[in-house]
């Protein structure tokens, strides 16, 4: 018999950048919140100190900031007709784990999606005709523009003390800075970071080729900056620890910096860490949610939390497990095509290229934003017409630290070990860096997530189980943007370039691309091909909001961080000023 | 097997200790210099004790000598053994990665398809005793001998078979558990030296990866471009 709590008027389950900006929005508005994290409390004072904290192999190889396996893990298979197995280690990109969640450990990359990504299938028949997309490209508007959440960027990038250059101030072509972005309203709150040599070679060479490239949008901070909350946040040290790590400088936004101080001194909210929960309380005939049950991981109780509202702040993952293990909405079959919860997981289709160079990279001074990138082959920014692909991604010198067990390219036909490998290592450790090409991934009909029929995490419950393969689309986008690298790598005098990269081979162990993970719960207009409304409503439950990369109809070929801060922003503004004002659906199904 | 039998020493040697490190810009030397000091340095400071915490003498023995034809002892750096490599995989062993922590544990065990990444029951403890036995084997049927046992050249082309999918292992596969074995190298020679490995940050010199603290606000741009050589300090130095 479970515990019972009192009830509360909001809970979050999960305390990562959606969660604690929910959490704060909604404590603003005056009700009373509850976070829930599965995780440890962290604090970046304690737990991300020097020395402790530049540990390549704690941090970076044995992945201590991540999500431990044994308690939960996803199985994989390429094709819905394989058997899955679990991931019994991340051998494919991880997810994040405890307070903060991906927000401490993620790299710092704050891309705003370019306009026609919202409106993808209506942008792509308009421009290239209704038969133009293939029938198992099942890519969806996400029913909203990017002008809904442009405000929502804004606040955003105020929170994260994001630094950067604008190439679109309301409407009008900055030069030096992105000019393919959509129009902001505010210049980046703070000056770029200092260009690295690599992010200037690469420029140099972008430039020559008539390219366009400006400095990396990046929420790792230039300067120090009082941010939206009137929270300090620090200086960037070019400490190159940035993925996989916590942030020992206060300058890589963070929930645990940008938010959380504030929240917690609010007596609206309480925090609960070690609560894993398990599963929401579904009224199915009221369509509404009474709340979430879970564990306290310290006493081991099972514990009910009634809530008026609650919000599925977890990973990808995680939410859509939590509505499948719930009954919340019907799952998708990929056989009909019919149900929601699960359709259109996607990942990212990243690539590379290595350059070996003379000049001295020292890469070992970096953030783990690239210093720079070019945008004119991302999305649809150039014509797709007669390429047989469509999407595109941005290309960068991806140089975000120096970390010796892990960064140490070599040209093609180096010995692998000996005296020979030695002195190859020694030549070229600060000679060279790879271009990264950071490519969408659009959504196949046989791409999904379910429930695993055998394996079962921590506390029982099913797996989710994750069947994906990268796509013909991709394979060729991957080919096209990779081949667009090596002509800069060209343009660079490279002395070496290494062999080109693409993606190719089925995804799995050691073959995935960033740890970038959408869908599931996907956002929409119809409730019959999405799981939440506009305002990421359940069409299931009207007091359930589901946030996070898991509402991405489709992966665009950005860093899908900034974008679920926005959403997370646009939610809580529809909560505040519609939803508490007369309770119920917020768009008519 | 009576050779088996036979504690491995040979690799063995004294100890030593290394100071601190200071935190000192020394732009202008050269890097032949700088690689020569550190590998007097590192050869100085040996294998600090026999007493391993897991490992037997057989794999320890094992492990040493496939360390050292991973990375031999050269002008850029002692063997992988004197650098401290035997060391910092018993630890690693020893501790909660060996025993598996973090890994999925729950069965049903299938083999799978390569794209399913590691699907043995096996913890690293248990996949490194069992691996280290089956190559021995390997060896003893191949060549005659343990692996440990075999001149340099055998070791070499040993290892290429096993990482080439070459060597046939009776019921063990050879190529992964090189490349475990390989990875393990990889890390106690570059990780902080606080694991065992890296004695003396001797990898760190070689490549000139200057460690912490790693602040550079300050810097990036006067060194952007440059080569700059810092004395690498650990986070033992900061401790």
């Amino acid at each position: 018999m479970a515990k019972i709590m009192k009830a509360v008027d909001a809970v979050m389950v999960g305390m990562g950048w959606s969660g604690s900006i929910m959490a704060r929005e909604l404590t603003k508005a005056g009700l009373s919140v509850v976070g829930l994290e599965r995780g440890a409390d962290k604090s970046p004072a304690e737990d991300f100190a020097l020395p402790r904290i530049r540990d390549e192999h704690k941090y970076r190889v044995r992945q201590e900031m991540m999500l431990d396996t044994s308690i939960e893990t996803h199985t994989v298979r390429n094709t819905p007709s394989e058997l899955a197995l679990p991931m019994r280690k991340w051998d494919i990109p991880p997810v994040g784990d405890g307070l903060g969640g991906a927000g401490a450990h993620w790299n710092g990359v704050t891309w705003r999606f370019i306009p026609s990504e919202f409106v993808l299938r209506s942008h792509l028949i308009a421009r290239y005709g209704r038969n133009a997309i293939p029938a198992d490209m099942t890519i969806q508007d996400w029913g909203i523009t990017y002008d809904d959440l442009e405000p929502h960027y804004d606040h955003f990038e105020r929170l994260c003390a994001t630094s950067g250059k604008a190439g679109n101030l309301r409407g009008q072509k900055i030069a030096g800075g992105n000019p393919f972005e959509g129009a902001r309203q505010n210049e980046y709150p703070n000056k770029p970071l200092i260009m690295s040599q690599a992010g200037m070679i690469f420029s140099k060479a972008a430039q020559s080729l008539g390219y366009h490239p400006f400095p990396t949008p990046a929420s790792n901070s230039s300067a120090a900056y009082i941010n939206s909350e009137g929270l300090t946040i620090g200086q960037c040290q070019y400490c190159g620890h940035c993925e996989y790590f916590g942030c020992e400088a206060n300058a890589k936004a963070s929930p645990l910096i940008c938010v959380l101080p504030v929240l917690m001194q609010d007596k609206n909210f309480e925090l609960r860490t070690q609560s894993y929960v398990s599963r929401l309380i579904y009224d199915k005939q009221a369509k509404k949610v009474r709340g979430v049950v879970y564990v306290d991981r310290r006493t081991g109780e099972e514990i009910e939390q009634p809530a008026e509202i609650v919000v599925l702040s977890a990973y990808a993952f995680n939410n859509t497990l939590l509505l499948l293990h719930s009954g919340i909405g019907e799952p998708y079959d990929p056989a009909t095509g019919k149900g929601v919860v699960g359709k259109n997981y996607c990942h990212q289709t990243t690539s590379n290229v290595m350059m070996f160079v003379d000049e001295e990279i020292n890469p070992w001074i970096g953030t783990g934003t690239s210093p720079a990138a070019i945008d004119d082959f991302q999305g649809d920014n150039f014509d797709h017409a007669g390429l047989g692909f469509f999407g595109g991604g941005f290309i960068a010198p991806a140089i975000s630290g120096g970390r010796p067990i892990q960064v140490r390219a070599l040209p093609p036909g180096t010995p692998r070990w000996g005296s020979a490998w030695k002195e190859a290592t020694a030549r070229w450790y600060n000679h060279a860096f790879p271009l990264n090409c950071h490519g969408i991934s659009y959504a196949h009909r046989n791409n999904y997530l379910d429930l695993d029929p055998t394996y079962k995490d921590a506390i029982g419950r099913p797996l989710i189980r994750m069947t994906y393969n990268y796509t013909e689309n991709d394979y060729k986008m991957s080919a096209f943007l990779t081949e667009k690298a090596v002509g800069i790598a060209r343009a660079a005098n490279a002395r070496i370039v290494g062999n080109p990269q693409p993606r190719r081979g089925n995804f799995g162990a050691g073959n995935g691309g960033a740890a970038h993970h959408t869908g599931g719960a996907i956002m929409g207009t119809d409730p019959t091909t999405s799981a939440v409304n506009r305002y990421l409503q359940s069409w299931d439950a009207s007091n359930l909001f589901v946030m996070g990369g898991a509402t991405f109809p489709q992966n665009p070929g950005h860093n899908p961080t900034e974008t679920i801060g926005a959403l997370a922003y646009w939610s809580a503004a529809a909560i505040t000023s519609q939803y508490l004002k007369s309770p119920g659906p917020l768009v008519r199904a | 097997m009576a050779e088996d039998a036979i504690p491995r020493r040979g690799f063995l040697k004294g100890a030593g200790a290394a100071g601190a490190a200071a935190a000192t810009v020394l732009s202008g030397r050269s890097e032949s210099a700088q690689a020569q000091t550190a590998v007097a340095e590192a050869a100085a400071e040996t294998a600090a004790s026999e007493a391993y915490l897991t490992l037997t003498a057989i794999e320890a023995a094992f492990l040493s000598a496939a360390y050292d034809t991973l990375i031999p002892a050269d002008k850029l750096s002692p063997s992988g053994t004197d650098c401290g490599l035997v060391t910092f995989m018993d630890r690693q062993l020893a501790g909660a990665w060996g025993g598996g922590a973090r890994l999925y544990r729950s069965g049903p065990f299938v083999q799978g398809k390569p794209e399913h990444g590691y699907q043995l029951p096996l913890t690293p403890r248990e996949y490194f005793a069992a691996g280290i036995k089956a190559a021995n084997a390997w060896t003893r049927k191949t060549y005659g001998k343990d692996f440990d046992r075999l001149a340099p050249a055998e070791r070499d082309a040993a290892l290429k078979a096993m990482e080439a999918g070459k060597a046939e292992f009776a019921d063990f596969n050879a190529k992964q558990f090189f490349e475990a074995l390989y990875q393990s190298a990889m890390e106690g020679f570059f990780a902080d030296p606080i694991y065992g490995g890296n004695r003396n940050k001797v990898s760190w010199r070689m490549v000139g990866y200057p460690g912490l603290p790693a602040t550079y606000a300050n810097k990036a741009l006067e060194y952007r471009g440059k080569k700059v050589v810092i004395e690498p300090q650990s986070i033992a130095d900061f401790s």
